[in-house]
């Protein structure tokens, strides 16, 4: 099994040496294999996000390694190893939404018609194709997530990175993308690692459900959660759905002894 | 037609107190018998607008390519300014704080100063003045939107492995765009009032700053109140024409407003 991310022995310290000084991780370890569908998940202050910005190569760690596809985080930025989503959709207002989905790889120096094919192709993909040349600020929440989500695979990234992708977005719209979301990782066979506060989201979601506790942030337990790969809305009225939010919620009360510290990000 | 009847409905509270406000004037007036030369009809100011139209339309022209002079320069001097502000640093060092600090400063005061470089019929002082009032605006807006861009857009385009130039031209200078007509909108109406009483130093006597001061001083108050709604006419014109830009131009500026 080849690693999609490596992280080990990890600390991540802000503010080093000042009154403010935070502990943000301490000695983090995490393989995610090729494939797999990643949550992490823990209080405020445990340091979800900045997990997944070490691994993004948006922050550096104070000490420990990364390795992301077997290189360095920086190469892997580089070569756009990985596409990332956030909660807000960070759509550029200015250019439409298949201009929005060709950025990376204009970026990238495709050229025109080459990248306006994959864009439509990811249109396809999201189920949007009819808001090609829709403006972003035309869409609902849930529309500008989805070409969020689309803008980020547009590379055939191998890894998808995401931070509570779907927390701004009501609780119809969210279950309806948590299905989406696994369909579209299903077709394009991409790994994902996902911040969410939601523990009914994480455990639908993922293979594994990562426990973080805060001060210091840190993970406390990794709990596999073995549903279905084909899951439906039957799923979420399973006793083994139930039984693993449950087995989720119980490690983040047991975690959260000791809790506080700095807010996420 | 609902859409209709609820902008009709947007309008009707301020007409209302307008008529309401003219009417309450006007009643006061004749009730306490007050002398013209103290406070005028508004039904007086009416008819000398209409005695007067073809003068007051006039004035309005004059004045009002003075002040399109100036907010068209300024809004170049401005977006040049604040690239240049960005791009170079040891200008943005100089310029940043000089610009926010002119903005407190009732910049019209200048007007005493540059009329006595110009000769006595000259509109250039008063161009230069409307030029100035919208550069710091301009300025400052283009500058905000060059440094502020999203958190989140900064994030991606870093995660995209974007050059600090592609950022620059990708994300920061479309950012700024939005701010361009923000600060036009609030640029446009600035020049109109600048250009109007930069008329109140000397010189030509055919604007409508020189006209209200002129005319109210010679207790012609209907006349010169007729002036100052022509003024107000042409404050509203270049506002309505800077916000309608800025509508079609920067169109989900609409929502980022509404929130």
């Amino acid at each position: 099994m080849t690693l999609a991310v490596n992280v080990t022995a990890v600390d991540k310290v802000f503010n080093a040496g000042r009154p403010n000084q935070v502990d943000a991780l301490t000695d983090v370890g995490l393989q995610v294999t090729a494939g797999e569908f990643i949550s992490l998940i823990g209080p405020s202050g445990c340091g979800k996000s900045t997990l997944l910005r070490l691994i993004a190569d948006l922050l550096q760690p104070t000490a420990g390694t990364i390795e992301v596809n077997g290189k360095s985080p920086r190469q892997a930025r580089l070569d756009q190893d990985y596409g990332m989503a956030f909660q807000q959709a960070g759509l550029f207002e200015w250019r439409s939404v298949t201009k929005n989905i060709e950025l990376p790889l204009e970026l990238k120096g495709w050229d025109k018609a080459k990248r306006h094919d994959r864009a439509l192709e990811m249109l396809e993909l999201v189920k949007l194709p009819d808001r090609a040349n829709a403006m972003p600020w035309q869409l609902s929440g849930g529309q500008q997530q989805r070409i969020a989500i689309a803008r980020a695979l547009a590379a055939h990234p191998s890894l998808l990175l995401m931070d509570e992708p779907f927390g701004a977005l009501d609780e119809m719209t969210r279950e309806h993308m948590q299905a989406e979301l696994l369909r579209i990782c299903a077709a394009t066979q991409t790994t994902v690692v996902f911040v969410t506060h939601s523990i009914p989201e994480a455990v639908y979601l993922s293979d594994r459900v990562v426990v973080m506790s805060a001060g210091p942030g840190r993970i406390t337990s990794i709990i596999p959660v073995g549903l279905d790969r084909s899951r439906d809305e039957g799923t979420r009225e399973a006793k083994r759905f139930y039984d693993k939010i449950t087995e989720v919620r119980e490690a983040l009360r047991g975690s959260e002894v000791g809790a506080g510290g700095r807010d996420d990000r | 037609m609902s859409a209709v009847w609820r902008r009709l409905k947007a309008f009707l509270p301020p007409l209302v107190f307008g008529a309401l406000f003219l009417g309450a004037w006007e009643g006061f007036v004749v009730w306490r018998k007050i002398e013209p030369f103290v406070l005028v009809k508004p039904s007086e100011v009416w008819s000398a607008g209409l005695d007067n139209m073809q003068r007051i339309v006039d004035a309005m022209e004059v004045t009002g390519t003075n002040a399109l002079i100036g907010l068209v320069a300024g809004t170049l001097l401005g977006c040049l300014g604040a690239l240049l502000a960005a791009g170079v640093r040891w200008v943005g060092e100089l310029v940043n704080p000089i610009a926010v600090a002119v903005n407190a400063i009732p910049i019209v005061v200048l007007i005493a100063m540059f009329t006595r470089l110009y000769e006595a019929d000259s509109e250039t002082p008063r161009r230069i003045m409307a030029t100035l009032a919208a550069f710091f605006v301009v300025f400052v807006n283009v500058s905000r939107g060059l440094r502020q861009s999203s958190p989140t857009q900064l994030e991606l385009m870093r995660s995209f492995a974007a050059s600090p130039r592609q950022q620059f031209i990708k994300v920061r200078l479309p950012n700024a765009m939005s701010f361009l007509f923000t600060g036009i909108r609030v640029a446009a109406p600035l020049t109109v009032i600048t250009a109007v009483v930069a008329e109140y130093f000397g010189g030509n006597r055919n604007g409508l700053g020189a006209s209200i001061s002129g005319f109210l001083s010679i207790s012609k108050k209907d006349v010169g109140l007729a002036y100052v709604a022509g003024a107000s006419v042409l404050g509203l014109l270049f506002f309505g024409f800077a916000a309608v830009l800025e509508y079609v131009a920067v169109p989900w500026q609409r929502r980022r407003d509404s929130r």
